[in-house]
């Protein structure tokens, strides 16, 4: 059980917490193409490595925020709150 | 290839085991190949496999990073089924159990597949419905799968609790009698010996680090760790890594990887006669050959390549068991371990043609890919050597998202009202 | 039978308390203190199980986790049975029933062991080459067989009688681990005031100290130091098994199995789940066995075990003993054993010229020592009886007569939580072993786990380790001391094809097993590992993994460091699956949800159906009625009369704020804005990719408060969405969501009577048709309760959904049914809420949708608010490849040509029913009940271009015969709409 610092709160167990997918994906304009929009829907980098991604701290302060996770070790790089620019 | 049987069994036992032949050539690349499978899974040998006895190649290679079959296919609960719900899937998975049914006596290996049976349990209302949607279309399909009641379901497995008092009773299942599980490192095994007979090169310890394109954008070859290699046909089967090495072909794919765990208990007598599956409850047990108790438990809910879960995932899936089958909760946990599997949005496989001319990709079978392993092969060494998907893997494209033509089993069983 | 074996004094049983207890229902006695194994011993019972392959006769070889070969079931009855417990490990009590395993009709005289016989024929990896053919006869014929000789042991045959309890707890410093190092790492940690956890799998703090009187003193006063510290808790008993990520450590603590859970009562055992800053592995080392032939007999130990039950239990493990050595550790154990008045008929050791501090002391006790020697063969079956001894090298051998072999390979640390933990492992050539490396979480290691040979050593590692790991400064590297030993199968001279030296005990994997798998191209260790099965037994290669190594390092040329370990997983020692289970049992599996008017359905009868977590009342019989005949009841009610309905478990969200609106039309297709305060709409959400993922009414209660209903199973999902896209997409607008589900119990009353049954329980509002139309919401009092009254039908008549506070749910449901008892008011379930809605063509999302369907699909085009730059899923709606499609599965109605006939849910429907398997399949059923307004079936189904099928025939086929359906319009029931104002 990984142990997820929200912005917010302070270090929590991760099951305090829902899980956002990949963080920074921008929501395609209504006036995108089906390539530019397919690509929004579907695709994402999977990056083996350091991979930005969202989680929500549900079961606590309630927010959205961004992390930075090593996937390979599991081990958070930085967490950030939405809107913030990462470190 | 030297042939097994009892007979030779018995010959070796005469004379000190020294005239067994290696199972497969520990092979050095050489400089180009006709074709090359990135992957030392059962899908990848198989792939490579299939491509030589079938459409005839003869210069292939199959590059592992690590050790054959230590990927997903050493990893998984080894569970065979193929009664899917979606014309495209059973197709697809009916015809891999056909495949499983010769494969033995095919590779001249032992892969125990065992038709032990699958139940699947149902525990309310909307799970009958899901189910019986199943057997319907299953049969019309031609592929067997029966509806049985609680009492039935506990007679095809005796250690089963239908009694009362459970959170989730059982309230039927549905019985695939051709189903059931396979000895996965004899699949690798079986395949790598196999493909080595008919000359395919299995490379171990070769690592993909970039794939190369000539000037009109199709393959030329890969970068590893052991040296340039060129080829014009490329097919990516590697489980749980697609992403990175589709990146390294500069495309971006529709899947996420999740770590999913399974466990063994200790061997004990036979006591469990079949594979039983509960989705709403996330469990899945059979007893191997060995006698553990072979236990799959969910994926963990977020992205991970540590190929390790989390403990209340796998404590989880034994709140489920200890409550099916209250005899085990004193049965102790032997190992447990974790891997990697690619999802996709519609959790449906992919196995295609890419935008790039001379790379193909098989990915994105999620929890459920050992059980497709031959026929998942057989399919993608079609689509290699034709350059087009054979007539039953062409609904598992990479088009379907953006087209909207989803063949998403999971959703078929999602609950709301 | 009386101990035999026992010693006349030492050791640290009570020899105050016997203990009675069977082994194979035979009466035996020992002490409290002593191990099964010990007593077993004592009772000079070696003979104690047998091998999972070849089922040969084994005995104790360990005294502790890592034992291969003493495996027994204990337990007093099949509630309590566990099977295959290391006789090590199992504490003795009164009464304990053990009895062996894997033996067919005994112990001494087993069938199985034919294979043992035939050993030829069952090399490594055997079943791969044989058993395919004929088709089918694996599964028929050779498995079940093969089957039945596996396994070990056997399941319990009841469920289990025992609790188990888990617990969470938090640390600066956890000690894993009692022996010296990790008792002087945990009081050095506590002197700076750290809040420290240490465990240790055994009953007693001490580690290897506990099998040296010397040394007891020096315990005592450590364990005393640690009692008086507050800020130290204590775990005996307590393994731990696993290391999770962010320095996360499972233990599992055993409560009473050392008591024969005489109480079901208490907690079997407790999970501890524990975060810690820093770990400190003190986990020890573990011998290794030498391999030499035969060197699997009932009588053959490892020399420290033999030591251990001279010195802790004091039991004399034999009369005669060899002892076979590559490391000075093992003339401890003979000196040990020779003062304890076994005999030491000889001491032969690998080595050339060996020297050590037991070396000299065993030449000073005038113990014979052979060096360069081996052992190439020995005897007995039951029990050993007599070793052959040689030079290295040399054929001529000597027969030496003996009950007891000592063997010592040298010592493994125990690195497996560390390496569990991802660290990165060491290979130290000095001790030709493995040891901790670069950590990858905050642990570190210390004493023989660290590769600490001696006590010294151990101690100050400890130390330093506790300073280290309290952020202080280590003075010193702790100088290694130890020695290497051996790796691998000895040197005997013997014809490799005609003799077994066996590497994994349990899984009777064999050094010839081993080159046998090599020699076919296994190379990879993990490979070698996966074809022979070594290593894979329930002690996971404790005592035979660097064996195996040493033997693959050896015929492959290769360094072990360059071939690397297998990966260690967790468990450490199997742990039941009780302990991960915890308290989940019964309804304490899952938490279960009841409406507040759950309670009232219960006492009138109804039957309950598992809807997500929540219990819903299903249907409400009367008397003797089947729920077929309760729904046709339930349904002419309503539709003649009134019916009431529990709806509470719909969920419900507030969406506050001055953007509601806007926030609303951007999730919803709907539109929004024009929705005046007091009416409804019903809304449709999608997915981003465009299919329906939830559906419900909405009432607009002010400019800037609408009250959102979703489905029962959907409630959390679509806050979370809805949180999601406020939080991150649509961050411009001003809205607070609250979820509300539980906060109101939702009472519908359904029927013509519907208005005249709550007309007069309604206070300041009018309900009249004129003031208060269909699709309306008015805030008023319902039976004195402040309530929201939605006019809204999900049943085709006129309806209300009074919602009020979820406290008194149950007093205006009463108040409605007790004002409705005038009208015939009838309560029903959701059986009949489905019959009603799908005689309306209301659909339900989950049964007509599958996750795959458009508004369209399902025929909600007109409700999609076409004029609102976007909502979420509208730009996938428009994607050109989905648009375009015209074999889409639309929504229909379906009436069978035998109106009797009813379709079951899940049936699918072709063109032509004669056709060959595979058929072509258009569409399925999706929903189909009896419609008692209708006297006949209806059903609904999504079909392929459905729409434009209205009016022609499909066949449904079913196991021996089809059924002929006509496809209709999904609305079956007053289609205008007449009924919807009663």
């Amino acid at each position: 059980m990984l142990l997820i610092p929200c912005p917010y709160c302070g270090e929590r167990p991760e099951i305090e917490f829902s899980y956002g997918g990949e963080a920074h994906v921008v929501r395609a304009p209504a006036n995108a193409t089906d390539a530019e929009w397919t690509a929004f829907l579907y695709q994402r980098s999977n990056a083996r490595g350091s991979y930005a991604e969202r989680w929500r701290h549900a079961h606590g302060c309630g927010r959205f925020f961004n992390a930075r996770r090593n996937t390979v070790t599991d081990f958070f790089e930085q967490t950030y709150k939405i809107g913030e620019v990462p470190a | 290839m030297q042939k097994f049987s009892a007979f030779a069994l018995a010959k070796e036992a005469l004379s000190g085991q020294k005239g067994w032949d290696r199972q497969w050539r520990d092979a050095a690349p050489k400089p180009a190949y006709e074709a090359i499978i990135v992957g030392g899974g059962g899908h990848g040998l198989g792939t490579a496999y299939y491509l030589a006895k079938k459409h005839g190649l003869r210069n292939i290679a199959v590059l592992e990073k690590g050790w054959i079959g230590g990927g997903n296919t050493g990893r998984n609960t080894t569970i065979i089924r193929s009664n899917y719900l979606f014309d495209e899937s059973a197709a697809l998975y009916d015809h891999a159990v056909k495949l499983w049914e010769g494969l033995s006596a095919d590779l001249n290996y032992n892969v125990m597949f065992s038709q032990r049976g699958v139940l699947m349990l149902s525990h309310n209302v909307h799970d009958e419905q899901v189910f019986k949607r199943h057997v319907h279309a299953n049969r019309l399909n031609g592929v067997d799968n029966e509806w049985l009641s609680p009492e039935q379901a506990k007679s095809f497995c005796p250690p089963l609790n239908i009694g009362p008092g459970m959170r989730h009773a059982v309230t039927g299942a549905a019985l695939q009698r051709r189903a059931g599980t396979a000895r996965h490192d004899a699949v690798a095994w079986g395949y790598a010996r196999a493909a080595d007979a008919l000359g395919v090169d299995i490379i171990q310890n070769c690592e993909v680090t970039g794939i190369d394109r000539d000037a009109s954008g199709r393959i030329s070859g890969v970068q590893t760790s052991r040296g340039a290699i060129a080829t014009r046909r490329l097919g990516i089967v590697a489980a749980g890594n697609t992403s990175v090495l589709m990146a390294m072909a500069g495309q971006r794919m529709p899947l996420e990887s999740y770590p999913l765990q399974a466990l063994v208990s200790e061997p004990i007598k036979p006591i469990f006669p079949c594979v039983v599956m509960s989705n709403t409850i996330h469990a899945y047990i059979s007893q191997s050959d060995k006698g553990e108790l072979v236990i799959g438990a969910g994926t963990d809910a977020y992205i991970s390549y540590s190929q390790r879960g989390a403990l209340h995932i796998s404590s989880h899936t034994l709140e489920a068991i200890c409550e099916l089958f209250p005899m085990f909760r004193r049965m102790r946990m032997l190992r447990n371990w974790g891997g990697i599997v690619d999802v996709t949005p519609d959790r449906s496989p992919i196995i295609a043609r890419t935008d790039v001319p001379g790379l193909y990709v098989n990915c994105g079978w999620g929890t459920g890919g050992f059980k497709a392993t031959p026929g998942s092969a057989d399919l993608f060494a079609y689509t290699m050597a034709k350059d087009e998907p054979h007539r039953i893997n062409a609904p598992f494209n990479l088009e379907r998202f953006g087209a909207g033509r989803l063949i998403d089993e999971a959703a078929a069983a999602a609950v709301a009202h | 039978m009386t101990q035999t074996y026992r010693l006349a004094t030492g050791g640290l049983i009570d020899r105050s308390r016997t203990v009675p207890f069977t082994f194979d229902g035979k009466a035996m006695t020992g002490h409290a203190g002593d191990t099964l194994a010990s007593a077993l011993l004592a009772n000079g019972v070696h003979l104690v199980g047998r091998s999972f392959k070849y089922h040969r006769p084994r005995g104790i070889v360990s005294a502790g986790a890592e034992e291969p070969n003493a495996l027994v079931g204990v337990g007093r009855d099949e509630g309590h049975y566990t099977p295959n417990l290391r006789a090590t490990q199992v504490e003795l009590y009164h009464g304990l029933r053990a009895e062996s395993q894997n033996r067919m009709p005994s112990l001494e005289r087993d069938v199985g062991s034919i294979t043992d016989r035939l050993w030829r024929f069952f090399p490594a990896g055997f079943y791969y080459k044989t058993f395919m053919w004929p088709k089918g006869a694996w599964t028929k014929f050779f498995e079940p067989r093969i089957r039945a000789i596996a396994g070990l042991g056997r399941s319990p045959a009841a469920p289990d009688a025992a609790r188990y309890a888990q617990i969470y707890a938090h640390c600066d410093v956890l000690v894993i681990g009692a022996g010296p190092a990790g008792l002087s790492a945990a009081l050095t940690a506590a002197e700076t005031g750290a809040r420290v956890i240490i465990c240790d799998e055994q009953a007693q703090f001490g580690g290897a100290l506990l099998a040296e009187p010397g040394k007891s003193a020096w315990l005592a006063e450590q364990r005393a130091r640690l009692a008086g510290f507050a800020n130290i808790t204590m775990l005996p008993r307590t393994i731990a098994f696993g290391y999770f990520p962010h320095n996360m450590i499972g233990l599992a603590q055993d409560l009473t199995d050392h008591q024969g859970e005489a109480s079901d009562d208490a907690p079997r055992g407790r999970l501890w789940q524990v975060r810690a800053r820093q770990v400190i592995t003190a986990t020890g080392a573990i011998e290794r066995p030498l391999v030499f032939p035969d060197n699997d007999r009932p009588g053959i130990m490892l020399a420290d075990a033999a030591r251990t039950y001279v010195e802790r239990y004091a039991v004399k493990p034999g009369n005669r003993a060899v002892v076979f050595t590559a490391h000075d550790d093992a003339y401890r154990a003979a000196v040990s054993l020779h003062r304890a008045g076994v005999a030491i008929a000889a001491i032969v050791d690998l080595r050339e010229s060996p020297a050590g501090p037991g070396l000299d002391a065993a030449r000073t006790a005038g113990l014979p020592v052979r060096t360069h020697a081996t052992i190439i063969g020995t005897e007995g079956n039951l029990r050993v009886a007599a070793v052959s001894v040689a030079t290295i090298g040399e054929t001529k051998s000597e027969r030496i007569a003996c009950d007891l072999v000592l063997m010592s390979g040298g010592f493994t640390p125990s690195v497996h939580l560390f390496s569990q933990s991802r660290g990165k492992l060491a290979f130290d050539p000095a001790l030709d072993a493995f040891i901790p490396g670069t950590p990858a979480e905050p642990t570190i290691a210390a004493g023989a786990a660290a590769g600490c040979q001696s006590l010294e050593a151990a101690i100050a590692s400890g130390r330093a380790a506790g300073l280290s790991a309290t952020g202080q400064a280590v003075a010193a590297p702790v100088a290694e001391t130890g020695a290497a030993g051996f790796l691998g199968e000895v040197p005997h001279g013997r014809d490799p094809a005609s003799v077994r030296a066996f590497v994994d005990f349990q899984n009777d994997v064999t050094a010839k097993d081993i080159t046998l798998a090599l020699s076919e191209g296994f190379r990879s260790i993990e490979h070698v590992k996966r074809y022979t099965t070594t290593g894979m037994a329930t002690d996971q290669g404790k005592t035979s993994n660097m064996n195996a190594l040493g033997i693959v390092s050896k015929s492959l040329g290769v360094a072990i460091p360059s071939i690397g370990t297998t990966t260690f997983r967790m468990p450490y020692t199997p742990i039941p699956f009780g302990y991960f289970a915890g308290y989940a049992r019964g309804e304490l599996v899952e938490p279960v949800r009841e409406t507040p008017i759950h309670a009232w359905a219960a006492e009138h009868g109804a039957v309950f159906e598992d809807v997500s977590l929540w219990k819903r009342a299903r249907y409400f019989p009367r008397g003797a009625e089947t729920m077929h005949d309760a729904v046709a009841r339930e349904c002419a009610a309503v539709r003649a009369g009134v019916g009431l309905f529990d709806a509470s478990t719909l969920g419900k969200i507030e969406i506050t704020g001055p953007d509601a609106a806007e926030f609303l039309n951007r999730m919803y297709v709907n539109a929004w804005t024009k929705l005046k305060p007091g009416r409804l709409r019903y809304g449709i959400l999608l997915r981003e990719d465009g299919f329906i993922i939830d559906d419900g009414v909405v009432g607009r209660i002010a400019d800037d408060r609408f009250h959102v209903t979703t489905t029962t199973g959907g409630a959390a999902r679509v806050l979370n969405m809805m949180e999601d896209y406020l939080q991150t997409e649509f961050t411009d607008l001003k809205v607070w969501l609250t979820s509300t589900t539980e906060q109101y119990a939702v009472i519908a009353v359904q029927g013509p009577r519907a208005r005249a049954v709550i007309a007069p329980l309604v206070e300041d509002a009018d309900i009249s048709a004129a003031a208060m139309p269909h699709m309306s919401v008015v805030e008023c009092r319902v039976a004195g309760v402040p309530a929201r009254l939605f006019r809204v039908s999900f049943t085709g008549e006129l309806g209300f959904e009074i919602n009020v506070p979820a406290d008194y749910g149950r007093a205006v449901w009463e108040a409605v049914a007790q004002a409705g008892q005038a009208h015939g008011i009838v309560p029903y379930g959701t059986e009949t809420m489905h019959v009603l809605r799908a005689e309306k063509g209301y659909i339900i999302v989950g049964q007509e949708t599958d996750g795959t369907a458009t508004p369209d699909d399902v025929g909600l085009t007109w409700a999609i608010g076409k004029a609102k730059p976007d909502f979420v899923g509208k730009r996938a709606l428009a994607r050109t490849a989905l648009a375009s499609q015209t074999d889409r599965k639309q929504l229909v109605g379906l009436l069978t040509a035998d109106p009797a006939e009813v379709l079951e849910e899940g049936a699918h429907l072709v063109a032509d029913p004669a056709q060959a398997v595979p058929m072509t399949m258009l569409g399925h059923v999706t929903s189909s009940y009896w419609s008692a307004a209708l006297n006949r079936s209806i059903a609904l189904a999504m079909v392929r271009n459905g729409r434009a099928r209205i009016g022609q025939t499909l066949h449904v086929p079913l196991p021996g015969r089809s059924v002929a359906v006509t496809l209709t319009d999904p609305v079956f029931y007053d289609p205008e709409g007449a009924r919807l104002d009663g």
